[in-house]
């Protein structure tokens, strides 16, 4: 069994690599509340982190890094807004092209200015967010001795940079704003039914281009977290698709933002146990029977559904079922108590399945904004 | 409502562009240092001056006629296949099983089954999304987007843990037999005695099955009545669905045509050039699918020009990569640059066009 100092390491380090996507879902979460899909998180994450990166290290202040991740990821969401408001083009390949615009340019840019393959020199104090350590908060190196208490409040609580407790403000910030105040109702609204906001007499406009801005904010302080706090310099593709499991958390999250939170830190755990332990072990036996019901689960809803369904549906539940056997079968000699390692890809994975199956509708039907993805034309 | 002929839209648009994003990224590299004309001729130099540069640039083509070809069949039906990648990567696992466990005599058979396997993979790697959408309505933009992800997971299960031989380190599955080697450019050369041309470039015979794929999807579009169900449903779905189209099955058939074809995009990357399977091996065609069909207007012979376009950007941008300061990822610059103009700010190319031949046609009345 892990002890009770291993189990809160993961969870500090859960929240660590919850807090960039927690910050890009709530970025994701405005903009898709307002009926602009951002397909372009991504882009704008990495785009964030290298002009940061690239400030600290010229200026050594991290916070006019901070301050320029956060204006070219707004600027890339005024692009964005120009596509899909303004030109009322596609918003997926607007979004498409800001994620390869950001993947391209900060490399080029990258090798321009600095000439290491794309990177960013190491930040040096100053140019980096530093831990903020509470009042009487062990050091790392007494915390084997303190009690239990105090190694929660010193390890979990305590030791972070700044940027983590202001993602965490960001949460109930965003539910005020969305739920109890009269932008955010109109925030909403245009999501739902631009229209009727238009005969309101409120500027669809300039509702949604506030939403991507707010968005590019938001993607702007995640850049510069991961740039300049969770790691110490700009590595080529650094964002490593965590605009993508953002998006994922904010349909898992069924765009809501205590939601969204909790997804983030789920995904957050998984990356966190997925870089902790090598080798993960679960007894063999339960996980094909845990495989075998939820076949058998497949099986039974598809009973009385039409030929396409249980084609698909059924086939699914072969695939389940073979690995089921597949597993009992390696382990058959061994005995009844064996454990199977679980392929580390599996728990990297699971993010983008568990959003699959939400999405599928089968465990809580995630229904996304209404309006999302079409540009309002007004009716002439 | 026809405001510009119809050779503006299919021709001069796409030029336009095209024009648009080379000039914003000669403006780039000028930034950078370097001379736009000196690269240009460098990359025309390493790329259509040689028979090698020739032989790479086609077999990038490849690559992007196949997932262009895919992109465009979904488009024809309103649906945006951003799952390339994933199914080019099972695709790749396809071709990989298939050329491992069957011991196929002579290639000839080997690329029909290799063919088989991929498109069969790929075309079950799209299906899942397909009927997500269909029977769910889950965005099929998100889930294939998801299904990237867990596709490159289980490629990398695949290839540590099932494929790789015994004590290999490299997350790769075992050579291919020599029997499954498809014949390059180069030994096609050599069979008419020029044994100098395309030497060592990886450009194969799976090129031929491309310019096929070519002419059975615009067959396929434009002259099956399945081609007709699959347009109109992209067109109007309601009107569709009034003349007697299922949209269940033609989400189904478009999404499961776009899978196969990406799938098969592995023939020539798994089966052609590295004669085994790898970690990384679609470099992101998938995703360069949609600059071609973007930019092609979801026409095969628009996806041939246009893959043929970012055939010749990729294996110029190497050239430059190689002999100047500038890095490869320019290319992929000019790659988000066209689908910027030709997808999302289109309206801004084309607004200025439409009003010119508006005033053209004013001025005749």
């Amino acid at each position: 069994m892990i002890d009770f100092l291993t189990l809160l390491q993961v969870l500090d380090s859960s929240l660590r690599l919850a807090t960039p996507l927690l910050l890009v879902c709530l970025a994701g979460l405005f903009s898709e509340r307002a009926g602009i899909f951002d397909i372009g998180l991504e882009g704008k994450l990495l785009a964030a982190a290298f002009v940061s990166a690239a400030f600290a290290a010229i200026t050594g202040s991290v916070w006019l890094g901070l301050l320029a991740g956060i204006l070219a990821s707004i600027m890339l969401s005024l692009l964005h807004g120009l596509a899909s408001i303004t030109l009322r083009g596609d918003q997926i390949i607007s979004g498409v092209a800001i994620n390869f615009l950001a993947a391209g340019l900060t490399v080029v840019v990258a090798q321009d200015l600095f000439g290491q393959g794309g990177r960013t020199p190491p930040l040096k104090s100053g140019g980096r967010f530093e831990p903020i350590n509470f009042p009487g908060a062990t050091s790392s190196k007494e915390i084997n001795d303190a009690g239990p208490l105090m190694q929660l409040y010193s390890e979990l609580f305590s030791g972070h940079s700044l940027l983590v407790y202001v993602a965490l403000l960001t949460v109930p910030l965003s539910w005020f704003i969305l739920y109890k105040t009269r932008y955010g109702l109109r925030l909403r609204a245009v999501g739902e039914n631009p229209a009727a906001v238009d005969t309101a007499g409120i500027s669809v406009v300039g509702l949604r281009y506030s939403a991507v801005i707010i968005g590019g904010v938001l993607c702007g302080i995640a850049g510069a977290y991961i740039a300049t706090s969770l790691q110490a310099n700009f590595t080529k593709d650094m964002s490593a698709g965590r605009g993508f499991i953002a998006l994922a958390a904010l349909i898992f999250a069924k765009w809501r933002p205590w939601y969204a939170l909790s997804a983030c830190l789920l995904f957050g755990f998984f990356f966190a146990v997925d870089t902790r332990f090598q080798n993960i072990l679960l007894p063999a036996w339960s996980l094909s029977g845990f495989l075998i019901l939820i076949a058998l689960g497949l099986i039974s809803y598809v009973w009385k559904k039409d030929y396409l369904d249980k084609v698909v549906l059924g086939g699914l539940a072969l695939g389940i079922s073979t690995i089921a056997i597949m597993i009992v079968f390696s382990v058959w000699n061994i005995g009844a108590n064996s454990q199977i390692k679980i392929p580390v890809v599996f728990i990297q994975s699971l993010p983008y399945v568990l959003t699959v199956v939400v999405l599928a509708g089968f465990v809580g039907k995630a229904i996304p904004p209404r309006a999302g993805g079409q540009p309002y034309v007004k009716e002439r | 409502m026809d405001i510009m002929p119809r050779w503006v839209d299919i021709i001069i648009v796409p030029l336009l562009s095209l024009f648009l994003a080379a000039f914003l990224s000669a403006l780039l590299i000028i930034a950078i240092g370097e001379s736009p004309i000196a690269a240009l001729n460098l990359m025309i130099e390493g790329t259509l001056l040689r028979s090698a540069g020739w032989g790479y640039m086609l077999y990038y083509t490849t690559n992007f006629i196949f997932t262009g070809l895919a992109v465009s069949v979904a488009f024809h039906a309103a649906l945006f296949n951003i799952g390339g990648e994933g199914q080019a990567m099972i695709g790749g696992l396809g071709v990989a099983l298939v050329c491992l466990l069957i011991p196929w005599p002579h290639w000839t058979l080997a690329i029909v089954g290799a063919s088989i396997g991929a498109a069969l993979f790929g075309m079950i790697w799209a299906g899942l999304p397909a009927y997500l959408q269909a029977k769910r309505g889950s965005h099929i933009v998100i889930t294939t987007i998801m299904f990237n992800f867990i596709a490159a997971g289980v490629l990398n299960f695949f290839l540590v843990d099932v494929l790789k031989p015994k004590g290999s380190m490299d997350p790769a599955s075992a050579n291919f037999p020599s029997t499954t080697h498809l014949p390059t450019f180069q030994d096609l050369a050599s069979l008419f005695g020029f044994e100098k041309a395309f030497r060592s470039a990886p450009a194969n015979v799976s090129f031929f099955i491309a310019l096929l794929a070519c002419v059975a999807v615009w067959y396929l579009i434009w002259r099956s009545p399945l081609g007709y169900e699959i347009r109109a449903l992209g067109k109007s779905g309601p009107a569709a669905r009034y003349a007697g189209v299922r949209p269940v099955k033609i989400i189904m058939i478009a999404m499961m045509i776009s899978g196969a074809l990406c799938g098969m995009m592995a023939i020539n990357t798994t089966q052609g050039e590295s004669e085994r399977l790898i970690l990384n091996f679609t470099e992101g065609a998938g995703f360069i699918g949609i600059a071609v069909a973007l930019m092609g207007r979801s026409h095969p012979l628009g996806v041939l020009l246009a893959a043929l376009l970012f055939g010749f950007l990729y294996q110029g941008g190497a050239e430059l990569a190689l002999w100047t300061k500038i890095p490869r990822e320019l290319i992929v610059v000019i790659q988000a640059l066209v689908i910027l103009f030709t997808g999302a700010l289109s309206l801004m190319v084309r607004a200025p066009l439409e009003r010119f031949f508006m005033s053209i046609q004013k001025a005749k009345e």
